[in-house]
């Protein structure tokens, strides 16, 4: 028992350290892909709640491809042809050169794409569950199309998308592990070299498995205080009623 | 006729609205123009890329790794479907310890990474090989092939057993009483009442299952087996291709594509007597 205590701590001879700057990255790249999938998964949803067929079909494109091809895929797609293409590029421009992507930002793509796309489902139904009545007050007493949007669809569209982008963030903090294959030094990457070196692999993995428990733990925690914050104009209704 | 028309006056449609050129629209063309673009690029680089002798040695073993895919997740749904009976029986239970080891199941293998897991069982049991060596278990989870199979039977049971309890319970208390005040007896009750209705609920999520696990498959590549993914990785590291990848995308699409259109069909043939 001591001989694991030791391994796992954050002393001479053990893994404490790395293994806690694996969870600093795992963390912040879930962070860092959260906004730019939300905005992206947004738009998506507009373009497919669109009258306009081509935006419609354009949207549909996009989640049809992103939603259909696995993950760990989508991430060797951006990772190698990312890479491809930007030194193909340069070629044409005459200068021979190795392009390294930073394995970061293509993860934050690759997980961001797949994110959006999943999101937008999401917000696609929420748009589908505010009656079209809810637009037509807005403009009736004379707001305009994004304060509509803004004042009256967006806090109620919120509302309805948090069970459903919660769940997606969930699956984002769990798909993040797939980045340690492109070499980013996460949780599963750090608890792998720690197993490889000690030869304690179930001690790591199991470590590894508990701490993304533990995040998701810690998220639930954060979900219920946002939708606390969410329903509390509702709640104070009910209060006052 | 009331009105007096004639009937080639009534056939006649409306004349369509005029669709003028809106910031909407034009940016909805642009885009689809991009996209037709992407598509046209990606198709004259395949076909740039072709070489007879890269599809003769590499077609083969993609077809084989295509194989080994659909068996993988074929034979995990069905173990999983299996193993989930009794983990939302647990979820359902009205003892305390059952209904936590079954939470606490479900939980675990819903909150971490499939690939966390998968690492868990094919290098962590490693640890325990003495034992599982006396217990003649060592040959089971020496194979990368068995503990994916493993791996994935339990994350699929954890996500199936969840599914499972969800249609069970969506259905009405009053179908059970009903059918008590019938006199049948519990089993009957069980399966021939509660379940034809809790399967229809269950039916698109499963197939979601299914796309998910499909799509997670690619995954035990990591762990050596020569799936679709494994098999492209391994044409990708000798060719340095990258039509290797654009490939395997293709075929990925394609058959979830196809899974997703035949799920719909037996959903829309299984539920023809709810549609008025």
């Amino acid at each position: 028992m001591e001989h694991y205590a030791a391994l796992l701590s954050f002393g001479e001879g053990g893994w404490g350290k790395s293994i806690a700057s694996g969870v600093l990255i795992t963390v912040s790249l879930a962070l860092a892909t959260l906004p730019f999938g939300l905005l992206a998964g947004f738009f998506v949803a507009l373009g497919k709640q669109s009258k306009e067929p081509s935006l419609r079909l354009a949207a549909n494109i996009y989640t049809t491809i992103f939603r259909g091809l696995p993950e760990l895929l989508t991430l060797f797609l951006v990772y190698f042809g990312a890479q491809i293409g930007l030194q193909k590029a340069i070629a044409m421009l005459g200068i021979n050169a190795t392009v390294e992507i930073n394995s970061y930002a293509a993860g934050m793509l690759a997980l961001g794409v797949v994110f959006s796309s999943y999101a937008s489902e999401v917000f696609l139904s929420a748009f589908r569950a505010i009656p079209v009545g809810q637009y037509e007050a807005g403009y009736a007493i004379g707001l305009s199309n994004w304060l509509t949007m803004r004042k009256i669809v967006l806090p109620q569209l919120i509302r309805i998308a948090l069970p459903g982008l919660a769940n997606l963030w969930m699956v984002l903090l769990k798909d993040t592990s797939l980045i340690s294959v492109i070499g980013l030094s996460d949780i599963l990457r750090q608890t792998g070299v720690a197993a490889r070196v000690t030869k304690e692999a179930f001690l790591f993995f199991g470590t590894a498995c508990l701490l993304y428990l533990i995040l998701a733990i810690i998220s639930s925690f954060f979900i219920t205080r946002i939708e606390n914050w969410a329903y509390q104009s509702q709640n104070m209704g009910k209060e006052r009623a | 006729m009331p009105t007096g028309r004639t009937t080639a006056e009534a056939m006649l449609p409306p004349p369509a609205l005029p669709r003028p050129w809106t910031a909407k629209r034009v940016a909805g063309y642009v885009i689809v123009a991009i996209w037709l673009a992407f598509f046209t690029g990606l198709a004259i680089y395949l076909y740039d890329a072709w070489r007879i002798d890269l599809f003769e040695t590499y077609g083969p073993r993609y077809w084989s790794g295509l194989k080994t895919t659909l068996a993988l997740v074929s034979i995990s749904v069905l173990l999983g479907a299996v193993v989930s009976i009794p983990v939302a029986a647990g979820r359902m239970s009205k003892n305390r310890i059952f209904r936590g080891l079954a939470y606490a199941y479900v939980y675990f293998f819903r909150g971490t990474p499939l690939l966390a897991q998968t690492f868990l069982i094919y290098y962590g049991f490693g640890s325990f090989r003495p034992f599982l060596q006396e217990w003649g278990l060592w040959v089971f989870f020496r194979d990368a092939w068995n503990c994916a199979i493993f791996a994935f039977t339990l994350n699929t049971a954890a996500y199936q057993a969840e599914i499972l309890r969800g249609a069970i319970k969506s259905v009405p208390i009053g179908q059970w009483e009903g059918a008590a005040a019938l006199g049948l007896s519990k089993l009957v009750i069980f399966w021939k009442i509660i379940m034809p209705q809790a399967l229809i609920v269950a039916l698109r999520p499963y197939g979601n299952e299914i796309i998910l696990l499909l799509k997670s498959s690619a995954l035990v590549a990591i762990i050596t087996v020569y799936d679709l993914m494994g098999e492209t990785r391994r044409a990708y590291a000798r060719t340095f291709d990258f039509q290797t990848y654009l490939w395997a995308a293709v075929i990925y699409l394609v058959i979830v594509e196809m899974l997703r259109n035949v799920w719909d069909r037996i959903e829309r043939r299984l539920t023809r007597h709810l549609i008025r």
